[in-house]
């Protein structure tokens, strides 16, 4: 590289490229071709980077390694990903509203696609649990129609590709103490503090 | 096994150079815009078969390259043939950099492709060799007498160009 590439002044392309990026979203999401789209969120418990595909929300990430997280879906589903806001606007909506304290369920499409097995089996339970009420990892087994997989369980939350929306923060220990939470657990206690509001 | 990028990732990495090299080859800023959103475009639909160890940038810069060829084109078959040919004012065009456009696309093909790749696309001659065929020492004869010929014309001040 050399200096000499610079044959159009750098802050006008700066400029350029923003609007440009936005055509490219359009015209790929039209031609189909745009397999997954993220966005970032704030929040109350850090910048939430969402992702969706064209049949629903896929994953919700906390901030500990947002650009893992795009690396593992270029694997999973398809490196086909472009960082493009308005395709999750409906999605951030619903969040905003959530941590607002008006909205108790989430009415976005989700793609489970990332939900395997007897983990994908808890994730799916996980979705059952009533908005501001708890369960213990030991009910959850019984529920996914296996009682004494409560290890399971705690992977299943750990692992969860869609946190908050599939509400793997309402279960708790046996003795009602927290547990772990794929967020941290200052983000599971705001998370159950919001809900019992 | 090396993982590829999200796309996101390229067109933030290569999304200023790809317009660059349209720029360069079609002057016009609309013209160019077109190019970029095609090139990306077609990019983005060729990605996943893209080996993960490929050459990104010499990859965008080739399909940017053809992109701006077919606009071209396009251009050529639209125009209507007129009498006086009015003066171009070209609102769209950064007058300081149209003088350098304008001498990057009267230099003969073959220079004209070397110096885009070499210049705009900040590929090495090995790499545009191997875009465009010939050798490296080839490639970078090409990129000499592209230089003298823009040097002739006083663009090569513009360009800054040191060889």
């Amino acid at each position: 590289m050399t200096d000499s590439t610079e044959l159009t002044d750098s802050a006008e392309l700066a400029e350029r490229l923003p609007r440009l990026h936005a055509r490219l979203e359009r015209e790929a999401a039209a031609a189909g071709l745009l397999d997954v789209a993220y966005r970032l969120l704030d929040s109350p418990v850090g910048q939430l980077l969402l992702a969706r595909t064209p049949a629903g929300l896929v994953r919700v990430a906390f901030p500990a390694d947002h650009e893992h997280v795009l690396t593992t879906l270029a694997e999973r589903i398809s490196p086909r990903i472009l960082l493009s806001p308005k395709a999750l606007d409906e999605m951030a909506a619903e969040l905003d509203a959530y941590f607002a304290g008006r909205r108790t369920a989430f009415s976005v499409p989700l793609d489970r696609q990332l939900s395997h097995g007897f983990l994908g089996q808890v994730q799916h339970a996980l979705s059952d649990i009533p908005f501001g009420t708890t369960v213990s990892y030991g009910q959850l087994a019984d529920r996914a129609g296996n009682p004494r997989a409560v290890r399971a369980v705690g992977t299943a939350c750990a692992t969860n590709p869609l946190p908050i929306v599939v509400p793997c923060h309402r279960v708790l220990r046996s003795d009602g103490t927290l547990g772990g939470y794929v967020g941290g657990i200052d983000a599971k206690r705001l998370l159950l503090d919001l809900e019992r509001a | 096994m090396m993982t590829k990028a999200p796309f996101e990732a390229v067109v933030a990495d290569h999304g200023a150079t790809v317009l660059r090299v349209c720029r360069a080859v079609l002057g016009s800023h609309t013209d160019a815009e077109d190019a970029w959103s095609e090139t990306f475009l077609s990019a983005l639909k060729a990605y996943p078969e893209l080996p993960a160890e490929a050459n990104v940038r010499g990859w965008l810069v080739t399909i940017a390259h053809r992109k701006a060829i077919d606009v071209t084109r396009a251009r050529a078959r639209h125009a209507i043939p007129t009498a006086d040919l009015p003066e171009r004012a070209g609102p769209d065009l950064e007058p300081s950099d149209d003088a350098v456009w304008r001498a990057v696309r009267s230099l003969p093909p073959r220079q004209r492709e070397v110096i885009t790749y070499r210049y705009l696309g900040g590929l090495d001659y090995a790499t545009i060799a191997e875009l465009t065929g010939g050798t490296a020492a080839a490639a970078r004869r090409a990129a000499s007498d592209g230089l003298s010929s823009l040097r002739a014309r006083s663009a090569a001040f513009t360009l800054g160009i040191d060889e």
